[in-house]
């Protein structure tokens, strides 16, 4: 019995040595490696970063997140490094205590470049694959996906098996096709399963591992690789029809709501307005304005700024609008080349005075957070800012309409646009109805300053770039009719981006204004003609 | 005829009068020519609104600095710098107007200015013909080389080639696939050219090439950002070059941002965005994305520390950024002063003769000298895109790298030379032993 205590309690001291020297082994290589982060060289850096991997010490995972944020500093003096943890606390990254004296003076970030990131990247994936955050472990299953590091497979043979979210457990397995396609020794049975995995997988992601294949893959596994990216491309080609029809889809509704105003005035009135560019640039410099307040007011509010800016927009370019219409259009009625060119020179002055009001230079208006960012759909991406876009042209579309048919206004403005001699008999006062269609449109140019400035820059000369397009769809879809400018405007968006892959952004906007004017030689009334007797008056 | 004048000056009222008035207009008369050489003229020629008013106003900032810093000094030749700034609007013919109008109505001495190379094309004849001089801070596409002008930005070899040099290096990802996108017009369209044939040379296969051309102001980049993601996805590292110039830079970045083209996937380095253009971006979605200048305002030096906070104060706003269009201003000037001094007068040909072989310090340490092809030996820095607007020096030629006006990697250029000073010549034949002439 006390031979048998003695043994088991020499067992227990010789383990425990061994965990102390195991752990003192660790502790000594992580040391080492730390040490590397001191030399302030990118070549070094590299070193240190596999160094404390290959350690295994339990604050490897801290350390590395910390130099991926920026976080790793060191002092050269005091040949120490720190990292900088959650609560902004300095911390000694050899102990995991919190630095007790003050910050040493020369304390400089460890640097990155791009190679370093990478190499970062999948440095974090082999260690975090089995993060109890569900968020974590599926961004180590992409990272290794992306390096494809021999190193990780034990882990994420490991990790496979412990994994219970169906989602990040397709994410492993394809990182793990991924490492095996690309390891010399894996066998060809396990080569074969993996191009399965990829070909399920089926986005550019799987065509660039399986394009990109090592030269001494066996020529099995490269026919099937070969197949896997033909049907792959198959695929995706479909997916790209879908993608170009949204950026397409998006395009047109950029060019509806900045043409809709127009077609109102024009439409109603007759009037050539070449000042609406400029009523689109007040809403987005309206925009700016209110973001401006917001940020030295009320900071929380930023997210709220469009919806905020929107009604504002509106109203003020409405009451320009009316103002041009009382002040300068009513005394042209009747005389087309007039009012261009009074409208013409009215697009300067406001140019010049938005110029001497804010400066010439572009004003930053930012995207609220909602609006930053993408997701995928199947295979194409769509990114938020243009999806709210064609939402709100969606949603003032209908408005506009459910304006024009259900209020008096509207129908008061749907008569005088018909005929307008029968109308005043009637007993309509069009020149009320004129200023209100004038400001009508305006305002809704306004409404489409707000939108574009989330997409393009806001500089004096904003309205120049959209006037064109504007006319171009009012033109194309047909004078008078809302629909005839929906239609025109998501058919123009879409076949400039069917045209845009093949004959570039040039070339192609080139092809649809000829296309434009050869279509306006058959239909001059454009697609949906107004029909009436008067329309002409 | 004399008789009324006579007879009025025998009245003693007006004779008083007659005195005084004649005495005026000698006054007036010495006075006038006098007053015209007081000061000496120096015009300003950048783009104060339209789509390049947002790299180019900073620029008329900073010579405005230079005019009031060397004021304070005294001045040159004893007189007083008086600036004439223009703003020929980002309209190409206007700037040709606009220099005309500063070199015969405004009598300036020499011009700093314009940015777009559609820009230094347009207003070459008016230098030529009117024979002033020109200092072009930007960097630019070469296949220049010009009498009257001094060409104070990089040519391709000082950040085309080196920029391309380090994305093909392990450091900059060893890149194998390359998307050459750039604004139409004659500098991106020229430096694809040299970038082209220098890709070939080595070793890179046409159908890994992808070249890609917007207009001035371009805003929807949706088709051309993810073409990009779809030629970087055949399975070799691509790497994205971009000579996209104005505010059309802010809608790519923030599409890149939006559609996640990250730096460690697919790099992008752009030869015509600085810490100007990146001032009104949010940059984190942009971290590790490069540029490649021969200044960037984070590098540590005793003389950009001076420079960076006379400018701040200068503008009154301790944020306003520094960049390397600027810093070329600054030699460029420093270098005028000096010419002007050795050669002791504003005579444009005394003058011109003058500057090659005048030294002025760089902000980033050691001296800059003017060669005689009238470009200036620059350091090469490639800087990463940081969280806050600044950049973050990953690469740097060991020493500085004289400007070659003549690509050689072009069938065109790479047997001319140009050299002002032996040669007088600025297309000189080395082959035919002709000089091209202009």
């Amino acid at each position: 019995m006390r031979a048998f205590c003695e043994r088991l309690l020499a067992l227990v001291v010789a383990l425990s040595v061994l965990c102390v020297a195991a752990s003192a082994a660790r502790a000594d290589a992580y040391d080492d490696a730390l040490a590397h982060f001191l030399a302030d060289s990118f070549d070094e850096t590299i070193e240190g970063i596999n160094a404390v991997v290959a350690s295994g010490h339990p604050l490897a995972e801290k350390v590395i997140e910390a130099l991926q944020a920026g976080r790793l500093l060191f002092s050269a003096e005091q040949k120490r490094v720190f990292f900088k943890d959650e609560g902004d606390r300095l911390v000694d990254a050899a102990s995991g205590a919190p630095s007790p004296a003050a910050a040493p003076a020369d304390l400089a970030p460890v640097r990155l470049n791009n190679r370093l990131r990478r190499i970062i990247e999948a440095a974090l994936g082999g260690l975090t694959l089995m993060s109890p955050n569900p968020a974590k472990r599926l961004e180590a299953a992409q990272a290794v996906f992306k390096s494809k590091d021999a190193n990780a497979l034990p882990a994420l043979d490991q990790a496979i098996a412990k994994e219970t979210v169906a989602r990040i457990k397709r994410a492993l397995t394809e990182a793990h096709a991924a490492v095996i396609l690309y390891l010399d020794s894996a066998s060809q049975a396990d080569k074969i399963d993996a191009v399965a995995v990829m070909r399920d997988r089926g986005d550019q992601d799987a065509l660039a591992v399986l394009r990109g294949l090592p030269a001494d893959t066996p020529p099995t596994v490269k026919q099937l690789a070969a197949d896997a990216v033909a049907a792959i491309e198959r695929t995706l080609a479909l997916w790209e029809t879908v993608q170009n029809a949204w950026y397409g889809i998006s395009l047109g509704s950029v060019l509806l709501l900045a043409a809709i105003g127009l077609a109102i005035t024009f439409g109603v009135m007759g009037v050539i307005n070449m000042a609406h560019g400029e009523m689109v640039m007040l809403g987005a410099y309206t925009t700016f304005v209110v973001q401006e307040v917001i940020r030295t007011r009320y900071p929380g509010l930023f997210d709220y700024s469009l919806f905020i800016a929107t009604p504002l927009a509106f109203l003020i370019a409405g009451f320009v609008g009316v103002l041009i219409e009382r002040g300068i259009i009513q005394f042209l009625y009747g005389r087309p080349l007039e009012t261009l060119l009074a409208t013409w020179g009215l697009s300067l002055i406001l140019q010049q005075v938005v110029r001497t009001a804010f400066g010439p230079t572009n004003k930053d208006v930012g995207n609220p957070s909602w609006m930053s960012g993408s997701f995928d759909l199947g295979h194409i991406t769509v990114t938020y800012n243009r999806l709210w876009i064609v939402l709100f042209t969606l949603l003032v579309f209908a408005l506009l309409l459910a304006l024009l048919r259900y209020t008096r206004l509207g129908l008061e403005m749907r008569a005088v646009t018909q005929n307008r001699a029968m109308a005043a008999s009637m007993g309509i006062r069009t020149g009320w109805i004129d200023a209100m269609t004038f400001g009508l449109g305006s305002g809704i140019a306004g409404i489409a300053g707000v939108a574009l400035s989330q997409i393009d820059n806001v500089s004096p000369n904003l309205g120049q770039g959209y006037i064109i397009d504007s006319f171009m769809v009012v033109v194309f879809g047909g004078v008078g009719n809302l629909w005839g400018t929906l239609v025109g405007a998501f058919t123009l968006g879409i076949a400039n981006k069917f045209l845009e892959p093949f004959a570039g952004a040039v070339l192609g906007k080139i092809a649809i204004l000829v296309m434009i004017i050869l279509f306006i030689q058959k239909r001059p009334r454009g697609l949906f003609a107004l029909k009436g007797r008067a329309v002409e008056a | 005829m004399f008789i009324p004048i006579r007879a009025a000056a025998a009245r003693p009222l007006t004779r008083r009068w007659l005195i005084a008035a004649a005495g005026l207009a000698f006054g007036a008369g010495l006075a006038g020519p006098a007053q015209a050489q007081d000061t000496i003229k120096v015009g300003i020629l950048h783009s104060l609104s339209g789509t390049m008013a947002i790299s180019e106003t900073t620029l008329k900032d900073v010579m405005l600095m230079l005019i009031e810093e060397q004021n304070k000094k005294g001045g040159l030749l004893g007189k007083k710098l008086e600036a004439v700034v223009v703003d020929p609007a980002s309209n190409w013919p206007l700037f040709a107007e606009k220099a005309r109008e500063l070199i015969t109505k405004d009598k300036v001495s020499v011009v700093f200015g314009c940015w777009t190379s559609v820009s230094r094309k347009s207003v070459l004849p008016v230098f030529k013909e009117l024979n002033s001089i020109l200092f072009y801070p930007v960097q630019y596409e070469g296949e220049e080389s010009e009498r009257n002008v001094f060409y104070t930005g990089a040519a391709p070899n000082q950040q085309a080639i080196p920029a391309v040099d380090y994305l093909m290096s392990k450091d900059g990802g060893e890149a194998k696939r390359w998307v050459l996108a750039g604004t139409d017009y004659v500098y991106p369209r020229t430096t694809n050219k040299i970038l082209e044939a220098y890709l070939k040379q080595k070793g890179v296969a046409q159908t890994d090439i992808m070249i890609n051309y917007t207009p001035f102001g371009h805003s929807d980049w949706q088709t051309i950002v993810s073409d990009i993601k779809k030629f970087g996805s055949a399975g070799k590292k691509t790497a994205v070059v971009s000579t996209i110039n104005g505010d059309a830079n802010v809608p790519f970045y923030k599409e890149l941002g939006n559609q996640g083209v990250k730096a460690t996937d697919i790099p992008v380095v752009a030869f015509s965005v600085g810490e100007e253009e990146l001032a009104g971006l949010d940059t984190k979605p942009l971290l590790g994305h490069l540029a490649a200048w021969n200044y960037f305002q984070s590098i540590k030096s005793p003389v950009n520390d001076t420079f960076i906070k006379t400018w701040q104060t200068f503008t009154k706003n301790p944020k306003r950024v520094s960049n390397d269009p600027m810093e070329a201003h600054v030699i460029g000037f420093a270098m005028w002063v000096k010419a002007v001094e050795k050669a002791g007068t504003i005579n444009p040909d005394k003058v011109i003769d003058a500057l090659p072989g005048t030294e002025a310090p760089n902000l980033t340490g050691g001296m800059s000298k003017m060669l005689p092809n009238h470009h200036i030996t620059k350091p090469v820095f490639i800087g990463e895109v940081r969280g806050d607007g600044q950049f973050d020096v990953v690469w740097k030629t060991p020493g500085l790298v004289p400007g070659d006006a003549w690509s050689d990697y072009l069938d065109g250029s790479k047997d001319l030379e140009a050299d002002w000073v032996t040669l007088k010549c600025g297309n000189y034949n080395k082959v035919t032993q002709k000089c091209g002439g202009s």
